[in-house]
């Protein structure tokens, strides 16, 4: 992420206030900025920051859906069951497949799009919110329109697949194909937003370094790969990352591809989110729950360190030469 | 909700700028004014036809019946059976109650996440405190960090104030937007000159009138940009609701997971449901989609 977060140049003092205000006008002065700030952070507090922190603390102890108040110690216990079932691994490794199968394609495309919506055209604003338009739905809408479209029986796509002769393919029970399913959604709500951020950062690429570019001699494909794309790597790391933190999150699209909280017969599709889900609403073990949570959180902390080394050391190696 | 998508007038898209990006329109300056070809107007056309089909599709199987819906080949076009599914949809999964819970929802969500964020963003932005910079790190060092995360002491929590199943259980974790405080912050930083501020200090204004009369006037469109997002943020929320609620106060995602959940089987009303849970927000994207758009692509320069 690039915090451009440029710092405003110190205000001047402020005037001595005259004399006649009394000294509690210039206490309250000096305590007014925390009354702007006090209703943002008691709400942060109290329902952003304690939850995340209490987390770590609820995943040491047993407490049950049922009696939420009720907590009985039980040390790192939920986190040796959790490692000892093999559907927390088998969610774990979903996770991760369904996050390639949809991250990749997805910006792969976003960068392309952008691309192309960077050209001087007609419509250009109408083309740009018209890829946005997946945006506006919900999880929840998207997925059941492409469960309707991904029907074994009766679906759209199998259909169209059969008009070229490829026959049904079963996109819930299929390990792959479900995956896939799954994918599909995350790719066509997310791949406009993506572009447009590509795009916005395309923008800000200085127009003298395609010129220079282009002086030597350089072709559009030559510009896109040397000047382009060094040019958004900051954005695409903040890409990756948005979409990565995205990917260990995904609940709903497994979710309500069939409605089940298994993530389908053999927990096929199961992410990590809907296993949290599973364990913590389907059977009302809170604490369990908890420890998926915070490992999602640690992986999540990890993921993101690797994302910024890789994206650092190439920084470093691409400046060396 | 109408109240602060309306203020939206003067394309807020344009208000942060690099002066990079308008380097562009030059006259036929080489590598980057490239004209599209027609290669490059065939690819989007297709992207737009995949980006929209799916919402056409929902138009066809909401209108059809489930019967039409099993016949190979498929029909592709509206049929005539859009209000006997509404009707449908309406007593089986009470999608009334749920747009008015997601309207009330939303709504509240919105004004109260651009009020606090405008009061927060002000102060990083404009005034000078003990404690400003570590404040703002803390704040912007958890809007990566997933709510989700959060979900099992926060359920717990609403558990322990008996506000399960009640909106409020919805709304006040909702106010909670980081990306709103910061977000606020960098378009204050950018419009709001310092020379104003001092000029009503020496006038004798205290901070809250000049919060009142100058920060907001001149924050506003970064507001209502704030406040689409926010919106359509909170229109479709869904794990939380999810777990929150039940579908005795449902919101529309709430009532869509219900649909979804396999105790209506006819994909026709399945996607009435999913339609009308839909047209709000592509109404309030149709209405405003440029601003959203804008909206994104200046938060991307920023953040």
């Amino acid at each position: 992420m690039t915090l451009t977060a440029s710092e405003t140049p110190a205000p001047p003092k402020p005037v001595p206030p005259p004399a006649r205000r009394g000294s509690a006008r210039r206490a309250w002065q000096s305590f007014s900025p925390y009354a702007y700030l006090a209703p943002f952070f008691t709400l942060f507090v109290a329902f952003g920051l304690f939850p995340l922190l209490y987390t770590a603390f609820v995943s040491l102890y047993r407490v049950e859906l049922q009696t939420p108040g009720d907590m009985e110690w039980r040390g790192l216990g939920n986190y040796t069951a959790l490692f000892g079932d093999e559907y927390f691994w088998l969610s774990l490794r979903n996770t991760f497949t369904i996050g390639v199968l949809s991250t990749v394609p997805q910006l792969v495309m976003a960068l392309g799009l952008a691309h192309l919506l960077n050209y001087k055209m007609r419509g250009r604003t109408f083309l740009r919110t018209a890829v946005l338009l997946p945006y506006a739905t919900s999880v929840a809408a998207a997925t059941l329109v492409f469960a309707q479209l991904f029907g074994r029986d009766f679906g759209l796509i199998n259909y169209a697949l059969g008009l070229v002769g490829i026959d049904p393919v079963d996109w819930q029970n299929g390990t792959l194909a479900s995956q896939i399913a799954v994918s599909t959604v995350v790719i066509w709500r997310w791949t406009g937003y993506n572009a447009l951020i590509y795009l916005a950062g395309m923008q800000s690429i200085p127009h003298e370094l395609y010129e220079a570019a282009a002086m030597d001699g350089a072709s559009r494909w030559r510009q896109f790969f040397h000047v382009t794309l060094p040019g958004l790597r900051p954005t695409i790391l903040f890409t990756v990352i948005v979409s990565t933190i995205g990917a260990t999150q995904l609940f709903g699209e497994p979710l309500l591809l069939e409605g089940s909280v298994s993530g389908g017969i053999s927990h096929q599709y199961q992410t990590l989110g809907l296993y949290m889900y599973e364990q913590g609403w389907g059977f009302f073990h809170l604490g369990r729950a908890a420890a998926i949570a915070w490992v999602m959180f640690l992986l999540i902390v990890v993921l993101v360190g690797v994302n910024a080394l890789i994206a650092r050391r190439r920084s470093r190696k691409e400046a060396g030469r | 909700m109408t109240a602060p998508g309306s203020t939206v007038t003067r394309s807020p898209s344009r208000a942060g700028r690099t002066p990079g990006s308008t380097v562009t329109r030059g006259p036929s300056r080489a590598g980057r004014t490239l004209h599209a070809g027609p290669l490059a107007y065939g690819i989007l056309i297709v992207a737009v036809l995949f980006s929209a089909f799916p919402f056409y599709w929902t138009i066809v199987a909401a209108s059809r019946s489930n019967a039409d819906l099993a016949k190979v080949p498929p029909t592709l076009l509206p049929g005539p059976n859009l209000i006997r599914n509404f009707e449908a949809v309406l007593e089986e999964a009470d999608i009334g109650k749920a747009l008015l819970n997601s309207l009330i929802v939303s709504g509240s969500i919105t004004l109260g996440t651009v009020l606090c964020c405008t009061l927060a963003g002000f102060a990083f932005a404009k005034l000078r405190f003990r404690g400003r910079g570590a404040l703002l790190a803390i704040t912007i060092g958890t809007m990566m960090i997933p709510p989700q995360l959060g979900v099992i002491p926060l359920f717990m929590l609403i558990a322990e104030l008996g506000w399960v199943n009640q909106l409020q259980a919805v709304i006040l974790p909702g106010l909670v937007s980081a990306f709103g405080v910061f977000f606020m912050r960098q378009y204050l930083v950018q419009t709001l000159p310092d020379e104003l501020i001092e000029a009503a200090r020496v006038d004798g204004a205290s901070t809250a009138r000049i919060f009142w009369s100058i920060v907001v006037p001149i924050a506003r469109p970064g507001m209502a940009v704030l406040g689409l997002l926010t919106f359509m943020a909170a229109w479709n929320d869904f794990f939380w609701p999810v777990v929150a609620l039940t579908s005795s106060e449902p919101t529309v995602q709430v009532a869509l997971r219900q649909l979804g959940g396999g105790y209506v089987h006819d994909q026709s009303v399945i996607m009435a449901g999913t339609l009308l849970g839909t047209l709000p927000v592509l109404l309030v994207f149709g209405l405003l989609g440029r601003q959203i758009v804008g909206g994104i692509m200046q938060g991307a320069v920023k953040g």
